[in-house]
C-alpha cells in the first residue's frame, strides 16, 4: 500500500501528520522485592538458569556505545543454550557488536528492533542475512512501543555502570560511567524480567533505575571500554565550509525572532552542529540572551553553555562526553531524562515538543524536504533516525545543516533513498551554497529576503547548483526483498529498505 | 566591486578550488606562484583554468597570481589563464619593467584570441626596489586596480625580522597607501600569518586601515570575517552618515549651500565620506 509520501510499504502506512490519539499504557509489571540475594557472580551459569525460549525478545541499551561489552557477552552465552529465532530490541547497535552477525547467520537472532545500526550488523541486514524484517524506530517510538506492549520484552539486560546488590542502578558512577541511562528506562519498567549486568557493585543512593524494577544483578569483570563509551570525536569542525554553514545557521536562527530569552535548543554531536552551538553561545553572551534549556545527547560544549549561563537547564538522555558525565553528577540543573520523557508521542509534555530549534544532519534531503539518515545513497543501512524524526516533529524550527556537495555527492536529491524524517516536519536546509526554507513558510521567506542578506533560494535551485558540480548521478535501484522498515514516531511505516545487490 | 578581503588559495588543490566561491571572501587569488611546487605548476595552471571556466563564482572576484617574470612559467600562465577571463592577473615582485613586459604579452594574447574584455592587473610590491619605485610602476599601466604589499618577501629582501607588531613595515605601508591613493588604486594590506590569532589579526588590520588600506589579503578562510568586520562601517557610522546625507538633501532643497549638524559645519569632504560609508554599507548588506 502506498503511504502519504508515495512509498509502497507493508503494515500501517504513514498517513501524513495526524492528530495524536492518546493511548493508555499498560499497568507497569509487578514490582520486585528489595532483596540482596539478587546477585550472581558468573554470567555463564546465570544465563543457564534463565527460562530462555525460542522467539523471545531480549533488550539492550546503547549508553556504552561503541565501548559496550554487555550485548556481546550476554548473547554469546544465550547462543550456547541453543535457543533460536530471538528478537533483539537494542536502542542502537554499533560496530563493536560485530559478533552478532554470526548469531544472525545461525538464526539465533532472526529479528532486530533498533533506532540506529552501523557497522557489520547493519551490513548483514542490508545483505539479507537477517531472516525477519528489521524495524528501525525513532528513539521516542522505541519507548512508546515498549510501554504500549507492541514490543513485549521478555528479558531486558541492562548494562549498569553502578548497581547495588538490591538492583538500584545509576549510570553516573563506576569505571564504565556513562552518565545517563535514558534509553533503558522503559525496558526496566516494562520488561517481564530485568537483569542488571554490572562491573561495579556498590551502594547506589540515587538510582535512575530502582531496585523494584530489577530481578537479577550479575557481576562481571567489565561491562565496557571507557574509550568507546564517551566519544572523543565530538569536536567543533575546523573546516571553513562547515564554519560558514554554522554562521549562516546562527544568523538565520536570530532572524526568525525565536532566539530570545527562554529559547530552547537541541543540536547533535556532529562537527557542524557543534559549530552552530558555538555561534549561538557567542551570540547569546553578546546579546545577553538566556535560553531555557538544551536537550538530547549532551556534549562538552552544551555543558559549557550551561555553566556560562546561556541555558538554565540541560535535559540529558545520553552523555556523549566525559564532561557531561561529570556535569550531571554535580550540577543540579543538568537533568537526566528517559527516552519517553524525551520523545514519547503520547506524552504532551515531552521535551521535543518544547523545542524551538533543533539542528540536524542529513545524508540526503529531497525536493519535498524528506530526509534520509538511515541508508547511504546505495540503500545500505548506515544509521537510523535516533531522535531525528522525533525532534524534527517537535521543534518549532527544524534545521538541517549540511554541505551541499560532499565527496562529490549532492545532499539534495530528487527523492531520498529512504525516508527517515518526513519533509512536512523539516523547516529549513542550510548549506554552503544557499539556504532553502520549506515553501509552507512563505511569510518567513518573504520576511528574511526583505530584512537580511541570507542567501535564501528554493530547494530546486540548490539541487541544480549541486548537479552543476556533480553531474546527474546514475540511479541505483534495489529490487531485493524488504530487509528493514523505517518506522515513524506514531508507529506507521515511512519506508522500506531492501536487500542490496552484493554481486559486484 | 566590493573588495575588503582577498584569500590566497593554492592552485593545485581541487577540493579547495571547489569551495572557493563559498568561503565568504570578496576576492579569491588562485596562486600559481609560491604555494605551488615546481613539479605541480602545470597541473595547477590547468586546474585553475578549468575552475574559472566551470565554477559559478557569483560576486566573488577571481584573480590569478602568476609566476614572476624572472621565472620560466609566467608566459604559459598567461596563455592558459587570460583567455578564460579571470577578473584580474596578480603580478608578484612587481616593478615597472615587469609590469610593462607582462602587459605587452597580455595584449598579444587578447588580440590573438580576440578577447572581448581586457583583464585587470593587481600588483604585489614585495622588494625594496618595488617599494621605492612604486610610483613609476603605478604610472606605467592603466590596468592596475589594486596594489598589495607583500611584507614577507619585503622583510626577507631587507634582511630584517618580520614581527607581529609590524613596526618594520610601517614605512612600506605608508608609502604603498599614499602612492595607491595618488593613482586612485586600492591599497591592500599584507596577510597576517598567524591564522590562530584573531585578536592579532584585528589589531593588524585596524592599523593598516588607519594608514589608508581598504582591503587585506589573507591566507586562511577563518580570517575573512575578522577582516570584514574591520573594514565594514559600524552601525553608528552608518547612522551618522545617513543623518549627514539627509541634512544635505534638506539643505539643497532649501537652497542652502552649507549646513551644520549638532553645531558642526558640514563641508564637502565630510559629505563625501558619509556617501562612501553609505555606499559601502549597501554593498556589504548592512544597509538595505
Amino acid at each position: 500500500m502506498k503511504n502519504a509520501l508515495g512509498r509502497d510499504v507493508p503494515g500501517h502506512p504513514y498517513l501524513g501528520l495526524q492528530p495524536i490519539e492518546r493511548i493508555e499504557y499498560k499497568q507497569i509489571k509487578s514490582l520486585k522485592e528489595d532483596r540482596k540475594d539478587k546477585v550472581h557472580y558468573d554470567l555463564e551459569s546465570f544465563i543457564k538458569t534463565l527460562p530462555l525460549e525460542d522467539k523471545m525478545t531480549l533488550s539492550f541499551h546503547h549508553h556504552l556505545r561503541n565501548g559496550d561489552f554487555v550485548m556481546n557477552q550476554v548473547m554469546a552465552e544465550v547462543a550456547k543454550s541453543g535457543v533460536k529465532n530471538l528478537t533483539i530490541c537494542a536502542s542502537s547497535i554499533f560496530p563493536t557488536h560485530a559478533p552478532l552477525v554470526s548469531l544472525i547467520e545461525q538464526k539465533t537472532i532472526t529479528k532486530i528492533i533498533a533506532s540506529y545500526i552501523s557497522g557489520p550488523v547493519a551490513d548483514a541486514i542490508s545483505e539479507g542475512k537477517l531472516e525477519d524484517v528489521c524495524l528501525l524506530q525513532t528513539h521516542g517510538y522505541r519507548a512508546t512501543s515498549i510501554m504500549s506492549d507492541e514490543t513485549s520484552i521478555d528479558i531486558a539486560f541492562i548494562a549498569a555502570p553502578a548497581c547495588s546488590p538490591e538492583g538500584n542502578i545509576t549510570g553516573s558512577m563506576g569505571p564504565s560511567g556513562c552518565g545517563v541511562l535514558g534509553y533503558a528506562i522503559a525496558d526496566a519498567w516494562y520488561a517481564k524480567r530485568v537483569v542488571a549486568v554490572t562491573d561495579f557493585l556498590v551502594d547506589v543512593l540515587v538510582p535512575e533505575i530502582p531496585a523494584c524494577c530489577v530481578d537479577d544483578v550479575v557481576k562481571v569483570d567489565r561491562i565496557g571500554d571507557p574509550d568507546g563509551i564517551v566519544s572523543g570525536t565530538t569536536k567543533i569542525t575546523r573546516d571553513p565550509v562547515g564554519l560558514r554553514i554554522a554562521k549562516s545557521t546562527a544568523e538565520l536562527m536570530k532572524a526568525t525572532g525565536l532566539l530570545k530569552n527562554g529559547f530552547t535548543f537541541q543540536t547533535g554531536a556532529g562537527g557542524i552542529s557543534l559549530a552552530v552551538a558555538k555561534e549561538i553561545h557567542a551570540l547569546c553572551l553578546n546579546e545577553n540572551i538566556k535560553g531555557k534549556f538544551a536537550s538530547g545527547g549532551i556534549t562538552s560544549y552544551l555543558v559549557k553553555m550551561l555553566e556560562d549561563g546561556v541555558f538554565e537547564e540541560l535535559y540529558d538522555v545520553q552523555c556523549f562526553e566525559l564532561d557531561a558525565v561529570e556535569s550531571i553528577k554535580r550540577n543540579p540543573n543538568h537533568h537526566k531524562m528517559s527516552a519517553a520523557k524525551y520523545a514519547d508521542i503520547h506524552d504532551p509534555d515531552n521535551i521535543v515538543n518544547q523545542l524551538d530549534f533543533v539542528i540536524l544532519g542529513a545524508t540526503e534531503i529531497d525536493l519535498d524536504f524528506n530526509v534520509n539518515v538511515t541508508t547511504g545513497s546505495d540503500g545500505r543501512i548506515m544509521g537510523g533516525s535516533g531522535g531525528h524524526a522525533d525532534t524534527a516533529y517537535g521543534a518549532k524550527f527544524a534545521i538541517i545543516v549540511s554541505k551541499l556537495v560532499s565527496s562529490r555527492i549532492s545532499v539534495v536529491v530528487d527523492q531520498v533513498t529512504t525516508i527517515t524524517t518526513p519533509g512536512g516536519t523539516v523547516d529549513v536546509l542550510v548549506t554552503d551554497r544557499g539556504i532553502a526554507i520549506h515553501p509552507r513558510h512563505q511569510a518567513l521567506i518573504d520576511h528574511l529576503k526583505a530584512t537580511t542578506n541570507l542567501p535564501i533560494v528554493e530547494i530546486q535551485t540548490l539541487y541544480q547548483r549541486a548537479l552543476a558540480l556533480t553531474g546527474i548521478p546514475e540511479k541505483t535501484q534495489n529490487l531485493g526483498r524488504i530487509v528493514a522498515l523505517s518506522q515513524y514516531r506514531d508507529g506507521t511505516i515511512l519506508d522500506v529498505i531492501r536487500q542490496i545487490d552484493t554481486a559486484e | 566591486m566590493l573588495r575588503r578581503s582577498a584569500l590566497f588559495m593554492p592552485g593545485n588543490n581541487p577540493a579547495m578550488l571547489l569551495s572557493a566561491p563559498i568561503l565568504g571572501s570578496d576576492c579569491i587569488i588562485f596562486d600559481l606562484e609560491d604555494s605551488v611546487s615546481l613539479n605541480q605548476k602545470d597541473s595547477a595552471r590547468l586546474l585553475v583554468k578549468h575552475a574559472i571556466e566551470t565554477l559559478d563564482f557569483g560576486s566573488v572576484e577571481v584573480v590569478v597570481r602568476i609566476n614572476p617574470v624572472s621565472s620560466q612559467g609566467w608566459k604559459q600562465d598567461l596563455r592558459e589563464i587570460v583567455p578564460v577571463y579571470p577578473d584580474a592577473i596578480m603580478i608578484p615582485k612587481a616593478c615597472k619593467e615587469d609590469v610593462e613586459e607582462i602587459e605587452r604579452f597580455i595584449l598579444e594574447i587578447e588580440e590573438e584570441k580576440q578577447l572581448t574584455k581586457k583583464v585587470k592587473l593587481m600588483i604585489i610590491v614585495e622588494t625594496a626596489y618595488g617599494i621605492e619605485t612604486i610610483v613609476e610602476t603605478l604610472r606605467c599601466s592603466r590596468r592596475i586596480e589594486c596594489v598589495l604589499l607583500g611584507a614577507e618577501d619585503l622583510t626577507t629582501d631587507l634582511g630584517i625580522k618580520r614581527t607581529k607588531e609590524g613596526y618594520e613595515i610601517d614605512y612600506a605601508r605608508a608609502k604603498v597607501a599614499m602612492a595607491a591613493r595618488a593613482f586612485s588604486v586600492q591599497a591592500m594590506d599584507t596577510p597576517f600569518t598567524d591564522v590562530e590569532d584573531t585578536e592579532g589579526l584585528v589589531k593588524d588590520t585596524l592599523h593598516a586601515k588607519s594608514l589608508g588600506f581598504s582591503a587585506k589579503a589573507c591566507i586562511h578562510p577563518n580570517q575573512i570575517d575578522a577582516i570584514h568586520a574591520v573594514f565594514d562601517p559600524t552601525q553608528s557610522e552608518i547612522d551618522s552618515a545617513i543623518e549627514i546625507l539627509e541634512e544635505r538633501d534638506r539643505a539643497l532643497s532649501s537652497g542652502l549651500g552649507v549646513f551644520s549638524i549638532h553645531g558642526k559645519m558640514i563641508d564637502l569632504p565630510v559629505i563625501q565620506r558619509a556617501q562612501n560609508i553609505v555606499d559601502l554599507a549597501r554593498k556589504t548588506g548592512k544597509l538595505k
